[in-house]
C-alpha cells in the first residue's frame, strides 16, 4: 500500500500523459493527445475532448466494428426474429452467442432463435457475380423452416462492395410472403469508426420497421419503455422484476430479452427511460418527436441509482400511490443491499478501479464502485462520443466528419394516427422546476474526479503503460484485454460480457457485484505470482534435515 | 429446448448455413502466426473482423492475443487500403517492436483487390521495415475454403521465408497442423525422444500457454524463429500432418527447394500415430527407443482393457477435416461406429476419405463437407448417437438430445486444458480416451437402474 501511494505521487497526470505519448510516431502523438484527458471537473465546462474519431491503423484498438455493434449488440439480443447475415461466413459465427444476451423467450409461442448463427455463406463465384440470388434462396429458406415473423438481414463488408441491393431483396421477400416482415441492415463494418455507427443503423431500421406496428393495445397504467439495455448476464430481468413489483409496465426494451411485439408496440408507452445513452438517445429523441413520448436518462447500475431512478419515473407519473409504492421497494430492497455492502467495505474500501468500456458502463459502474468505498482513477469510451463524456449541451457543436456523415439520420414527424402528448407544456415545465429534467445528460467526465485521467479509445498499448504506472486494484474491460492484464497481476473484470455471472443491475445486482468484485480483487491467486525460490534466491538457511 | 425450432424432417437447403461447422480463413492464418517467436498477426481489412478473431482466440485459450487490424473506413474501402497498410506498417514496428509482421487479408481487402506483395515491396522501399525485420503476408478470403483454409495459407507463407544455401542443414521440418499448444509440445517431444533433429512450424507452445508470473510480454518466448524460418529450405525432408492444414507448404518447398515431403494424417489415435513415428525415424534414419514403443504399448492395453464399453458405440463428429480423418480412424480400430462426420470445409475429397476409411463398419456412415451443425442435429434426430465429439458449439445438441459430449476441437470456450494436455500422439491417445470413457461411463453411472448399477467397471 505505502508503495502504491508512492508510486501515485511520483506521477503528476501530465507526466502519465506525456508517458504514454512518447513512443508513438509523430502523428499518432498528435492525435492521441487529444483523446487523452486530465479531468478538470469543473463547474460549469469541462475540457474538450476527441472522440468517435478513426481508429489509427496498426494501433492494437479494442474497438470492433459496424456489424457487430447493429447484429451482435442491438439485434442479438431480441428472441423472435430470424437473423440472417448476408456474407461471408465468419461474420455470422463470431457473432454466435458470444454475448451473454439472457433471454426468457417470452414471445407468442416461445420463439427462440438466438442459438442459431445463420448466414448465406458467400463464395467467390458470389462475390464476382453478386449474392443477391442467394439471399433471397437464403430467406426463403428461412422462412420454410421457420416460419418467424420477421428476418432480419445483415451487410458485411463485401457486400456493399459488390453492391447487393439487400432492402430490395428484402422488400421483394416481405411482399411475397405477407405474413413475415423481413428488412435489411447496411451495417458494413468498414461504415463509421466503431460498433457506435452499427447501433444508429440498427435502430434506425427498428424504427422505421417495426415500432408502432402493433394493433394489440396495451391498457397498462404507468407503461415505460427501457432504452439501451442488453440483458447481459441478466441485467434486464433484474430491473424486470424491480418494475413489476412497483407496478410499472415495460412495454419495450431495446433491446435486452425483446421480442418483436414489444418494438412493435413501443409507441404505446408514456415515457422513455434511457438507459446507455450512447447506443439509443437518438430512439428516445425520434419516438417524443413521431409519438409524444418525453424521455429521461436513468441508471439502474448501482443500488443508490436504481433507487433515485425509480424515484425519477414515479415523480414523471406523479401519482402518489406509484410514489409510495416505490418507496416501499426500495425500503425493502435496501437492506439486504446494506448487509451485503457493509460485509465488503472494510475488503474493497481505498481500492482503485480503472473501466474502459462501451459508451456508457464506464460511467454507470464508477457507482458502483463508489458504493463499495472504490475510486476510479482513469476511465474512458471504447466508442462513445463527446456528449458521453461532457454533456449533452455540446451536441449542436459536434462536428459531422466524413465517417459520420454517412450514417443516417432518420427524419421524423409527428405521426398523424398516433402522436399524442403525453403532458401539457405547463407539466412539462413543472416537472423541470421540480428537478426532473427531461432529455438530460450530463456525461462522464464531472462525476470524475480532478485529476483523473480520461483515454477515449484507448488500445493496448496505453492499457499497458497506464497499469504500470498508477497500478489499480482492479481493470475493467473486454475479453482482448483481459488476460495481458491479469499476466500482470491486476484482476481484471469484463464489463462487456461479464465473463461470467450477473446480473449487476439493480438490488440484486448490486449485491451481486459487490461480492464479484470482492472475490476478484481479494483473490488469494494473486499472491502466487512467485516461488518461494524465486522471492528469496539466495540459500541463506541450511536445511536441517532431523 | 435450446434448439427448439430443428425439425426433424430434413429439407435440402442450397443457400442457407445454419449452425457452421466453420468460420473464415483470418482466424486460421491469426492462430498460425503466432505460432511465430517475435510475431505481430496483422488483419488487412476494417477492425472488426480483427476484434472477433482475437476475442474468439481469447475465449478458447484464455491467453493474451495480440494482433493489429489496417481498420478500413469506408474511404479505405473505396480508394484501397495501401496507405491504411503502409501506417500500420510504420506504428507497429515502432511501437510494439516485433521481429515480424505477418499480414492476412479479409473479405474486404480481397474484393477490393489489395495487392499485398506490392504493397510490401512499396514499405520496405519506403524504409517503413527497420534492418533485420521482416513482414510476410497471405492471401486469406473468406469466401474460399474455411479456417483450416487460411491456417494453410499462412504456413505457406511462413514456408516462403526458405532461403536456401545449397546445404543441408540435417534437419527434418515437422508442420504439425492447427493443433493445440498442447499437441505441439508432443510433437516436439516425440522427436527428441527418437533423436530427430527438427524444426517445427508454426509452434504455438510458448507462446498460447503461458504462465502468470505478475509478468506481461506481447511476444512470449516460444514460437518458430525467423532464423528457423529461413532454415526450412535446407532441411532433409518435410513431415506435413494434415492435408488440408499442411501439405501446401510442404509441397512448396518440396517444389521450391527441393525438400522432399511427405504428407501424412495428423497423427491422433493408434494408427496414425505409428505411421508417424514410423516416418519420423526412416526420414532421420534414427531407430524408435523403447521408451516410445511403451507408450504405444500402454495405449493398446488401455483399448483391450476398455474395450466392451466402446465396442460398436454410435459416434457423431463435427470439426476439421484432418482431425476428422485421424480420428475417424481411431474410432473405426477400436470398433466405435462414427456414424455421422460433418465438417463445414468445402472438399470432396474428404467425403470420399471417410468412406474408404469406414468401408468395415457394420452400418451407414453419413459424412458430409461443407455441411453444418444443424444438419448433424437433424440426423441425430431421426437416428440417436451414444457420444457427441466437437467444439463447444455441440453443447446445445448434447443437452437437448441427452447425449454426451467429448469437447474436441475448436473452438472450446468453456472448458479447460486443451492448451495443457496434447491429444495427439500415444499418451494424447489415452487421454481421448480417457475422456471417451469418461464421458460415456458417467452416463451409464447416471442411467443404470440401481439393481444393476455397478462399482467395479
Ligand atoms: S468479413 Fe471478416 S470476419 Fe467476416 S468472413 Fe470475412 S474475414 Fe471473416
Ligand atoms: S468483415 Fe466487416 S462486418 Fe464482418 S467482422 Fe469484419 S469488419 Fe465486421
Amino acid at each position: 500500500m505505502a508503495r502504491l501511494k508512492k508510486k501515485l505521487v511520483q506521477w503528476e497526470p501530465t507526466d502519465i500523459k506525456a508517458e504514454l505519448l512518447t513512443k508513438y510516431p509523430p502523428k499518432v502523438a498528435r492525435k492521441r493527445a487529444k483523446q487523452i484527458m486530465i479531468n478538470e471537473a469543473l463547474e460549469n465546462t469541462t475540457p474538450e475532448i476527441v472522440a468517435n474519431v478513426r481508429t489509427i491503423p496498426g494501433i492494437i484498438t479494442m474497438r470492433g466494428c459496424t456489424y457487430a455493434g447493429c447484429k451482435g449488440v442491438i439485434m442479438g439480443p431480441t428472441s423472435d426474429i430470424v437473423n440472417l447475415v448476408h456474407g461471408p461466413i465468419g461474420c455470422s459465427f463470431y457473432a454466435w452467442l458470444t454475448r451473454r444476451n439472457q433471454t426468457s423467450a417470452s414471445g407468442e409461442k416461445n420463439e427462440n432463435f438466438i442459438p442459431y448463427a445463420m448466414s448465406t455463406d458467400m463464395q467467390d463465384s458470389d462475390i464476382i457475380f453478386g449474392g443477391e440470388k442467394k439471399l433471397e434462396a437464403a430467406i426463403q429458406e428461412a422462412y420454410d423452416l421457420f416460419h418467424p415473423k420477421g428476418i432480419a438481414v445483415f451487410a458485411t463488408c463485401p457486400v456493399g462492395l459488390i453492391g447487393d441491393d439487400i432492402h430490395a431483396v428484402a422488400r421483394k421477400m416481405k411482399e411475397k410472403f405477407g405474413n413475415c416482415n423481413v428488412f435489411a441492415f447496411s451495417c458494413e463494418g468498414y461504415k463509421g469508426v466503431s460498433q457506435s455507427a452499427g447501433h444508429h443503423i440498427a435502430n434506425n431500421q427498428v424504427f422505421r420497421h417495426m415500432v408502432g406496428t402493433s394493433t394489440t393495445e396495451k391498457t397498462d397504467k404507468y407503461k415505460i419503455n427501457l432504452l439501451g439495455e442488453y440483458n447481459i448476464g441478466g441485467d434486464g430481468f433484474e430491473i424486470d422484476r424491480i418494475l413489476k413489483k412497483c407496478g410499472i409496465t415495460n412495454i419495450a426494451t431495446f433491446s435486452g430479452n425483446s421480442t418483436y411485439d414489444q418494438f412493435a408496440s413501443a409507441n404505446q408507452a408514456d415515457l422513455s427511460a434511457v438507459m446507455c445513452h450512447r447506443s439509443i438517445n437518438y430512439v428516445a429523441d425520434m419516438l417524443e418527436v413521431k409519438y409524444g413520448i418525453p424521455w429521461i436518462k436513468i441508471n439502474f447500475i448501482g443500488a443508490n441509482s436504481t433507487a433515485k431512478s425509480l424515484r425519477k419515473i414515479a415523480k414523471y407519473f406523479g401519482d402518489q400511490e406509484l410514489i409510495d409504492r416505490v418507496e416501499e421497494v426500495i425500503a425493502e430492497e435496501m437492506p439486504a443491499v446494506e448487509v451485503a455492502r457493509a460485509d465488503v467495505l472494510p475488503r474493497t474500501e481505498g481500492k482503485t478501479a480503472m473501466i474502459f468500456v462501451g459508451g456508457s458502463r464506464a460511467h454507470h459502474y464508477q457507482e458502483l464502485f463508489k458504493e463499495m468505498g472504490m475510486k476510479t482513477i482513469s476511465a474512458g469510451y471504447e466508442f462513445g462520443h463527446r456528449d458521453d463524456y461532457e454533456g449533452r449541451q455540446v451536441i449542436p457543436t459536434l462536428k459531422v466528419d466524413a465517417d459520420s456523415r454517412n450514417i443516417e439520420e432518420l427524419e421524423v414527424e409527428p405521426d398523424e394516427k398516433l402522436f399524442r402528448p403525453r403532458k401539457s407544456p405547463e407539466e412539462m415545465q413543472a416537472l423541470e422546476k421540480d428537478g426532473l429534467h427531461f432529455k438530460e445528460y450530463h456525461g462522464l467526465n464531472p462525476d470524475m474526479d480532478k485529476d483523473t485521467i480520461i483515454i477515449d479509445d484507448m488500445n493496448q498499448y496505453e492499457a499497458d503503460k497506464l497499469i504500470q504506472i498508477m497500478k489499480p486494484d482492479l481493470f475493467c474491460a473486454g475479453i482482448k484485454e483481459k488476460y495481458s492484464v491479469q499476466k500482470l497481476g491486476i484482476p481484471q473484470k469484463q464489463l462487456h460480457s461479464y465473463d461470467s455471472g450477473g446480473p449487476y443491475a439493480g438490488f440484486v445486482g448490486a449485491v451481486n457485484f459487490y461480492h464479484e468484485i470482492d472475490r476478484l480483487v481479494n483473490s488469494r491467486v494473486w499472491s502466487y505470482m512467485k516461488a518461494p525460490w524465486q522471492e528469496n534466491p539466495e540459500l541463506s538457511a541450511t536445511y536441517v534435515w532431523e | 429446448m435450446l434448439l427448439r425450432h430443428t425439425p426433424k424432417e430434413i429439407m435440402e437447403r442450397n443457400a442457407l448455413v445454419i449452425n457452421p461447422a466453420k468460420t473464415c480463413q483470418p482466424i486460421g492464418a491469426m492462430y498460425a502466426s503466432l505460432g511465430i517467436n517475435g510475431c505481430l498477426p496483422h488483419s488487412h481489412g476494417s477492425q472488426g473482423c480483427c476484434a472477433y478473431h482475437r476475442s474468439t482466440l481469447t475465449r478458447h485459450y484464455k491467453e493474451p492475443i495480440s494482433a493489429a487490424t489496417s481498420s478500413f473506413t469506408e474511404g479505405a474501402s473505396v480508394f484501397g487500403g495501401q496507405a491504411n497498410l503502409l501506417q500500420a506498417i510504420e506504428n507497429i514496428f515502432t511501437v510494439y517492436e516485433p521481429e515480424i509482421i505477418a499480414i492476412h487479408t479479409t473479405c474486404l481487402s480481397e474484393t477490393i483487390g489489395d495487392d499485398l506483395k506490392q504493397i510490401a515491396i512499396k514499405a520496405e522501399k519506403e524504409g517503413k521495415i527497420p534492418k533485420g525485420k521482416h513482414i510476410i503476408g497471405a492471401p486469406t478470403p473468406s469466401y474460399v475454403g474455411s479456417h483450416v483454409t487460411g491456417f494453410s495459407n499462412m504456413v505457406k507463407a511462413m514456408a516462403g521465408m526458405a532461403t536456401p544455401t545449397g546445404k543441408k542443414n540435417g534437419k527434418v521440418n515437422i508442420i504439425p497442423g492447427w493443433v493445440e499448444p498442447s499437441d505441439m509440445r508432443e510433437l516436439k517431444r516425440l522427436a527428441e525422444m527418437i533423436g530427430v533433429d527438427y524444426t517445427l512450424f508454426p509452434d504455438t507452445s510458448g507462446v498460447l500457454d503461458g504462465p502468470l508470473s505478475g509478468e506481461y510480454t506481447m511476444f512470449p518466448k516460444g514460437g518458430t524463429t525467423v532464423q528457423e524460418l529461413k532454415g526450412c529450405g535446407d532441411a532433409i525432408g518435410t513431415l506435413a500432418l494434415g492435408e488440408w492444414c499442411s501439405a501446401d507448404a510442404a509441397r512448396w518447398l518440396d517444389s521450391k527447394c527441393k525438400v522432399p515431403c511427405s504428407v501424412l494424417d495428423m497423427p491422433f489415435g493408434l494408427k496414425a500415430t505409428d505411421r508417424f513415428i514410423d516416418a519420423l525415424r526412416i526420414v532421420a534414419g534414427t531407430t524408435v527407443p523403447d521408451e516410445v514403443t511403451y507408450e504405444r504399448g500402454q495405449l493398446v492395453d488401455l483399448i483391450s482393457d476398455m474395450h466392451q464399453y466402446f465396442y460398436h458405440k454410435r459416434v457423431a463428429l463435427v470439426g476439421d477435416p484432418d482431425q476428422l480423418i485421424s480420428m475417424v480412424e481411431f474410432l473405426t480400430s477400436i470398433d466405435m461406429i462414427p456414424a455421422y462426420v460433418i465438417t463445414g470445409t468445402p472438399g470432396k475429397k474428404f467425403e470420399a476419405r471417410i468412406k474408404e476409411l469406414t468401408k468395415d463398419v457394420p452400418c451407414e456412415v453419413k459424412v458430409k463437407a461443407w455441411g453444418d451443425m444443424f444438419l448433424l442435429h437433424q440426423w441425430i434426430k431421426n437416428e440417436p448417437v451414444d457420444l457427441l465429439i466437437g467444439n463447444t458449439y455441440c453443447k446445445y445438441i448434447a443437452r437437448d438430445e441427452d447425449i454426451p459430449l467429448v469437447r474436441w476441437g475448436f473452438p472450446i470456450l468453456d472448458r479447460q486444458g486443451h492448451q495443457y494436455f496434447p491429444t495427439v500422439g500415444y499418451k494424447g491417445a489415452l487421454r481421448l480416451l480417457e475422456k471417451i470413457l469418461s464421458a460415456l461411463l458417467d452416463r451409464k453411472d447416471r442411467d443404470d437402474p440401481e439393481r444393476t448399477f455397478e462399482l467395479v467397471m
